[in-house]
């Protein structure tokens, strides 16, 4: 369980996140829907610990732990994971060095058996196939030269394999065409489990057709507004952000 | 312009006063001693090269140099046995082995029997026997008037000539390897010809390694000729102590459609300065040098290159990565000059640095002298920080800082090692930076 509570965050001196609140539960999958700079990338920045932005005041609990006092690769561990807007190219660092590189870093950080070769191997292959990516793509540096649909499934198997308790798709819809859409979708509804939960930041609700939330939140100049279940995303679709523009003002 | 006399320095002085003192007992016949006074009186002129020299700016030797110690003598056999027991990183590279011991080489510790088409010659008796190859030879690599060359010419005393004969391909590479044994600082001055026939395709390995609290200085010089036709990869390991000033310089010299590559990887000394200076003096060659340098601590590391493209039609590739940790200082000087003979040459040349810390410090100067009007020739340098982008990315999936630097660092230095054909020494020198890069120490770490 995602507890966010009163949470007041800037970066270089401009206010962002206003008191947000906001608890996500087990099994759950919340939208976050909101206009361009309601500060949806930047709560899930603050999430991961990206480390740019100034937490003012407010706290976040994983499963009660307060993630804000760990490092981002400790949030990690612990069992969050942030599927990047826009993911990054490593040149020169092979996309199967990086996956095992981080699950044993991940393992090692929760006292955990590092994973055999053989097993890990296997483990990748099929999370590959269930996304469509092929082995060759696995080869080559992470993300290099990949196109928007190859580096969003890319995320998902990332996502795949790390087992996170908690995700985070950051417009994990932006740059995708409909079929893309789809595979992104279906990766995502597979990894649905009732001990696993999603936050999904979204600006449209087309997305919400594929991955169908349990609530949908709607966030304002650094507020979640809104609360409401999968219609309020329908809502917004027939009317806009406009209000909620004026009502947090 | 006449150059201001500087006041001299006491290694100056110390290295004036030496050499009336020990030319009487250095090898060399009535044309090694000219050799060698004519050089010293270079010099005598110049002085130790600082930073109003250009050449020089970001090496002032002059300062650098604290002290001048006693030139290094012929081993006895306790000192080149315990030389013999030290390992080397090189050791798990199958190769035929030429050790020189403080400078002087020692055949019963080098690899026992040569392959067909190879011979080995003392440098120390080649010197007092007025060997042929050394008239023909010794010098003759570079025209380039250097400092540390008259330096290593005045008082050279060491090291092998290795000719491989024409057309001959070696399984194994040859190794030369420089191991400075003392308690004392010391001195050295090895001098090295390797002479590759046409057509012989041969893997040069040089290695230099020494005690670390031991501010020995070594000023090797290594000539390498490839005759038409030859093809060569030279691969060098700087592995010398972490007080030791190490100095050389590889000359090379090429003739028509010659293959030459180098990668040279350096760790530890405390001071060094390697030039290259490269003479492509026949059509069609291909020249490739590269470089990984991974300082850390106080380092001053040198990487100096000249490459003279003298006849058409040749290629050179230079690609230097540099990773620079707590107070460590880098310097990469590479000039390619195109003569007005050498149509269509193509040259490119790359030096890329990482900062780590704020107080590393990196200078770069490409420089390109273009006398034809037919080339294709391009130089380009970088340097700066790791991006906090990338390493936020990696974080976020599990790898501690230091980890995500180390991929990513790794990653850098990899392209240049990626251009070894050797795989095994490839292998070796991708080992040395992963070990390098887990050793790093968190302390000179922004949080």
């Amino acid at each position: 369980m995602l507890e966010i509570r009163n949470l007041h965050v800037s970066i270089e001196d401009k206010k962002i996140l206003n008191g947000l609140t906001l608890t996500v539960h087990d099994g759950e999958v919340a939208a976050i829907m909101g206009p361009n700079g309601s500060g949806k990338s930047t709560l899930s920045y603050v999430i991961a610990g990206k480390p740019d932005y100034e937490v003012l005041d407010g706290e976040i609990l994983l499963d009660g732990q307060n993630v804000l006092e760990l490092e981002p690769h400790e949030r990690a561990a612990a069992g969050l994971f942030l599927a990047f807007q826009y993911p990054l190219e490593i040149p020169g660092v092979a996309t199967m060095s990086f996956l095992k590189a981080a699950m044993n870093s991940q393992r090692k950080i929760r006292g955990e058996e590092e994973m055999a070769t053989a097993d890990f191997m296997k483990a990748v292959r099929a999370a590959a196939d269930g996304l469509g990516i092929p082995q060759d793509m696995l080869r080559r540096g992470l993300n290099v030269g990949f196109s928007g649909g190859e580096k969003k499934r890319m995320e998902i198997l990332q996502m795949a394999l790390l087992a996170p308790n908690f995700c985070i798709l950051d417009e994990t819809d932006s740059g995708l065409d409909i079929d893309a859409l789809k595979i992104v979708s279906e990766g995502v509804n597979a990894l649905r489990d009732p001990k696993r939960a999603f936050l999904v930041i979204t600006h449209y609700q087309r997305l919400l057709n594929y991955i169908v939330p349990d609530s949908v939140h709607v966030m304002a100049h650094g507020q979640v507004v809104k609360s409401g279940g999968k219609e309020l995303a329908l809502e917004l679709e027939a009317t806009g952000y406009a209000d909620y523009k004026t009502l947090a003002a | 312009m006449n150059d201001v006399t500087p006041i001299r320095t006491k290694v100056e002085n110390a290295l004036l006063s030496r050499f009336p003192q020990v030319k009487a007992a250095l090898p060399g016949d009535a044309a090694i001693r000219d050799l060698r006074d004519g050089a010293f009186a270079s010099f005598e002129q110049s002085g130790l090269p600082h930073r109003r020299i250009e050449a020089w700016h970001y090496t002032d030797l002059r300062s650098l140099l604290r002290d001048a110690p006693e030139l290094a003598v012929k081993p006895p056999s306790h000192v080149i046995q315990r030389a013999a027991e030290h390992g080397s990183p090189l050791d798990q590279v199958p190769a035929t082995r030429l050790v020189m011991v403080n400078g002087f080489y020692d055949a019963n510790i080098s690899t026992f029997g040569l392959p067909a088409g190879v011979s080995v010659k003392d440098m120390h008796s080649a010197l007092g026997q007025s060997e042929p190859l050394v008239a023909s030879h010794l010098g003759k690599a570079t025209t380039t008037p250097d400092p540390l060359i008259a330096l290593n010419t005045a008082f050279m005393n060491g090291g092998v000539i290795v000719t491989v004969a024409p057309h001959t391909k070696l399984d194994l590479p040859l190794e030369l390897r420089f191991v400075t044994e003392t308690v004392d600082a010391i001195a050295m001055a090895p001098r090295v010809l390797v002479i590759v026939g046409e057509g012989a395709d041969v893997t040069v390995l040089e290695s230099h390694q020494g005690p670390d609290g031991v501010a020995y200085q070594t000023n090797a010089v290594v000539e390498i000729f490839g005759a038409a036709h030859s093809r060569i990869e030279h691969l060098r390991l700087s592995a010398g102590g972490n007080y030791a000033v190490d100095l050389s310089t590889l000359a090379i010299n090429l003739q028509t459609e010659a293959v030459f590559r180098s990668l040279h990887c350096i760790t530890t000394p405390g001071l060094a300065r390697h030039q290259v200076f490269a003479s492509l003096q026949g059509e069609g060659i291909a020249f490739d040098v590269d470089g990984v340098a991974l300082l850390s601590g106080t380092q001053h590391v040198d990487t100096t290159l000249a490459i003279d493209h003298a006849a058409p039609g040749c290629t050179s590739r230079e690609l230097f990565k540099t990773v620079l940790d707590a107070q460590a200082t880098g310097v990469f000087q590479g000039r390619i000059m195109v003569k007005q003979i050498a149509q269509q040459t193509d040259g490119k040349m790359m030096s890329q640095a990482v900062l780590l810390s704020d107080d590393a410090r990196m200078n770069n100067k490409p420089e390109l002298e273009i006398f034809a009007d037919d080339v294709v020739c391009g130089h380009g340098a970088t340097c700066g920080a790791l991006d906090d982008d990338l390493l936020f990315y990696l974080m976020a999936r599990g790898l501690p800082r230091l980890e995500a630097e180390a991929l990513m660092l790794a990653a850098f230095v990899g392209e240049a090692f990626e251009k070894i054909a050797h795989e095994g020494v490839r292998e070796l020198f991708e080992g040395l930076a992963e070990t390098w890069l887990k050793g790093r120490s968190t302390a000179s770490k922004k949080a």
